[in-house]
């Protein structure tokens, strides 16, 4: 997906539109670039796009298509937690936007960028490679040292200007030779281990359940419950269809997964109501952050909006799927003739759905990147050139890793003064407006840096 | 032509140094050719006697650098006498080895190359009147890159489309630059020789665009090299040159940091008292006709690590111009 995003952009500006780009991958996803049917059930495996990527996709032209196909707008969000002392609900009033985010079937993403590629390339079958990699030789450290004696031992043209590129063998037996390459092979890139980049990461010792749930009514609001074991989150995904993410324990997704229909969903329910623990009332705590704020100034919009129950669900309707969590970091983004992206690069805690934006974030500047060194008549395999997009990613994409690391240590501990001061924070963020509107527009990929007011 | 450019070159020197008065026009840079607002009554008797100085080929107040043309100008091509330090070609052939190293000798270079060429780009595209969108647009052109090293400037200009001459005194350069250049298909058309500006003008060359930066300061004589670069440059074709300003900023950061500090640079790079002020390049230029028509500084900030354009040229600077027609050559004499 965030592969496809880079070529896409690359296709759509003028200084690189020129550029032969190969897509390796065995998805048969990849052949099929019609819309997809609005009527069909939802997939459960969705993201959470916020306004930042939805202005990239229409940068790039593939917005248009997404907005063909099924997605879900919403503009109220309510995070609460078990210990019913605190909630915050946000709302797209609070920054002045009609919505916060929109959710979207990966599989919806993914066909938009394709037939943006296909509208900017009529032989799209001959840039993609429905095989798989099986070898990748970076080309020698060495083009800094070129010696007479390379041009005068008898290299043919065609060999020596090969021993510059990246090679790439494929698992139709093809060969490929590249400029760079470009690793969007998620957080087991085969292409980040050939190139020998380290990671830095932990396993949360936590699995997370996706899967599609129905309403009667249609849900038009993202809630996020903390529990325990982990936070479970509701998303409008249009229609009466809400998709779930629930993150807990590894024994307990394999319960959840191989219980009843019916059993699951009773348990869903319970995890968004009563279970583990009350609904937040309005309490006295409340009453002294009113008064303290109202003093201050401004409060937001939603300040004064209620608690409120998310809609029941009446069944699921697609396989469940578990699988573990984890924090995973590349030490390097980039080295010569290559560059990691998305998940290959750096591999979150999907509890605020910013994975894949951080992705697309990279698809981005990894583009912009390599039309700046195009215009410059650069080598845009060229590393110093290509540490400008490890540059500006890596600082962004670790904050991000930490806030959302620190939101899952915060809440993976149930000892009693911990939850005050957790209730605290959420009172703190349901008051205080500046400190809303700033925790909203870092959600939204507004700005760079969580808390610079 | 001289008597109209000096004032709005003094002009424009004493606004780029004074940092109040911002008002620069155009994007970065400083067009030299549009005066705009009449000059202060203040500063009148002081560029009269610049502009006098110069037209009667006696030294100004800058003193050294450019050394005074005696007599009547040099034909184009007459001379026999390299405007090359000996001395000089010998300290660059000795780190040859380096050029595409870009944590080496030639980093700040390196660092520096998108910067440069990102003017150039600007420049010509105007210039030539080409679609600065276009991937290739230099397609066509042919381009002269004057003391092109290890090819680090001559590889972008081809890849930009231009059909590229590169020529370096050093051998070993060329060397250098031909089996670097070979392995990308992209830059293997480039046409690198060991040679002179001097000796290329002998041959009656000319080109679309010459190109030479940060070399005239390591020249033995500027105003023979500009005459040089003014012969291979057709009639209205573009002159474009870069190097370090004669400046105690200058001093501070290019010399004592660059060399001593940092050790970006081998110390003895750069000999301060050879640096040329902008004012004193566009002089040179002016006598030998070629009309700056834009002046931008290259600033480096240390956290970003990168250089960007900007309009203080009291460092590191680079500019552009036009070469005249014979007839205002003439007229400049």
């Amino acid at each position: 997906m965030v592969g496809l995003a880079v070529a896409c952009a690359l296709s759509n500006m003028p200084l690189t539109k020129h550029l032969r780009v190969g897509i390796i991958d065995s998805n048969p996803a990849l052949k099929s670039r019609n819309y997809l049917k609005k009527d069909g059930i939802p997939d459960s495996r969705v993201s959470t796009i916020t306004p930042a990527t939805m202005s990239f996709f229409r940068d790039i032209g593939a917005w248009e298509h997404v907005q063909q196909q099924r997605h879900a707008f919403f503009g109220k969000m309510q995070v609460w937690d078990y210990t019913g002392l605190g909630y915050t609900r946000y709302s797209a009033r609070d920054v002045a936007k009609e919505y916060l985010g929109c959710v979207v079937e990966n599989k919806v993403l993914c066909n938009s960028l394709l037939l943006r590629l296909q509208e900017e390339n009529r032989d799209i079958e001959k840039m993609i490679y429905p095989t798989r990699l099986v070898s990748l030789a970076l080309p020698s450290k060495s083009r800094q040292v070129p010696t007479s004696e390379a041009t005068s031992s008898g290299y043919t043209s065609g060999e020596l200007h090969r021993s510059n590129l990246v090679k790439l063998e494929l698992s139709d037996g093809q060969t490929l030779y590249s400029k760079l390459v470009v690793g969007a092979d998620g957080s087991k890139s085969n292409v980040r281990q050939a190139a020998g980049i380290k990671t830095t990461g932990w396993n949360y010792s936590q699995s997370a359940i996706i899967c599609t749930v129905e309403h009667i009514t249609e849900n038009d609001c993202a809630w996020q419950r903390f529990l325990p074991s982990g936070p479970i989150a509701l998303l409008p995904i249009g229609d009466n269809f809400s998709n779930i993410v629930w993150t807990m324990s590894p024994e307990e997704s394999l319960r959840h997964k191989s219980m009843s229909p019916e059993d699951f969903v009773k348990s869903v329910n319970n995890a968004l109501d009563f279970g583990y623990g009350p609904h937040p009332r309005s309490s006295s705590l409340d009453f002294y952050m009113e008064k303290l704020f109202s003093d201050v100034g401004s409060t937001a919009a939603s300040t004064k909006e209620c608690f409120e129950v998310p809609p029941k669900a009446i069944g699921v309707v697609s396989e469940r799927m578990a699988f573990p969590l984890s924090l995973k970091h590349s030490h390097d983004y980039v080295s010569k003739r290559l560059a990691l992206v998305g998940d290959a690069a750096h591999t979150v805690h999907p509890l605020a759905g910013q994975g894949v934006n951080l992705g697309f974030g990279d698809a981005a500047t990894l583009a912009k990147v390599i039309v700046d060194g195009v215009s410059v008549g650069a080598d845009f395999g060229d590393i110093s050139l290509l540490k400008r997009y490890e540059n500006d990613r890596k600082a962004a994409n670790i904050a991000m890793a930490a806030v959302l690391d620190g939101f899952q240590k915060i809440y993976s501990v149930d000892f009693g003064p911990l939850n005050v001061l957790r209730a605290a924070a959420f009172h703190g963020a349901q008051y205080i407006s500046p400190l809303k509107k700033n925790i909203i527009s870092y959600a939204m990929g507004d700005t760079k840096w969580p808390l610079l007011l | 032509m001289l008597r109209r450019l000096t004032p709005s070159l003094r002009r424009s020197l004493l606004t780029s140094s004074s940092p109040s008065a911002a008002a620069v026009p155009g994007r970065w840079g400083v067009p030299l050719t549009e005066p705009g607002a009449s000059l202060p009554h203040t500063l009148l008797p002081q560029w009269r006697l610049c502009s006098s100085a110069a037209s009667h080929s006696s030294p100004p107040t800058p003193p050294r650098p450019p050394s005074p043309p005696q007599g009547p100008k040099r034909p184009a091509g007459g001379s026999t006498v390299s405007s090359l330090n000996p001395a000089e070609v010998a300290k660059f052939a000795a780190i040859a080895e380096t050029w595409w190293d870009s944590e080496g000798p030639f980093k700040p270079l390196h660092l520096m190359n998108p910067t440069r060429l990102s003017f150039i780009r600007s420049t010509l595209c105007r210039h030539f009147r080409r679609d600065p969108n276009s991937s290739k647009p230099l397609e066509g052109l042919k381009v002269i890159d004057v003391g092109c090293g290890g090819g680090i400037l001559s590889e972008p200009l081809a890849r930009m489309g231009a059909t590229v001459t590169g020529i370096d005194a050093v051998d070993k350069n060329i060397k250098i630059a031909h089996v670097h250049a070979a392995s990308d298909p992209s830059t293997a058309s480039i046409e690198y020789i060991c040679t002179t500006a001097e000796d290329l003008v002998k041959e009656h060359k000319q080109f679309d665009a010459v190109i030479s930066l940060e070399v005239i300061e390591h020249v033995a004589n500027p105003l023979g090299f500009c005459e040089s670069l003014s012969a291979l440059t057709v009639p209205n074709g573009a002159t474009v040159i870069s190097t370090i300003n004669r400046s105690m900023r200058a001093y501070a950061t290019a010399i004592v940091a660059a060399e001593y500090i940092l050790n970006w640079l081998p110390k003895g790079t750069h000999n301060w008292s050879k640096l040329l002020t902008p004012e004193e390049l566009v002089l040179i230029l002016e006598r030998a006709s070629i009309s700056v028509q834009e002046m931008a500084g290259f600033v480096y900030n240390p956290l970003r690590g990168e250089w960007s354009l900007s309009d203080d040229i009291s460092v590191n600077y680079i500019a552009y111009g036009i070469k005249k027609v014979e007839k205002a050559s003439v007229e400049s004499n």
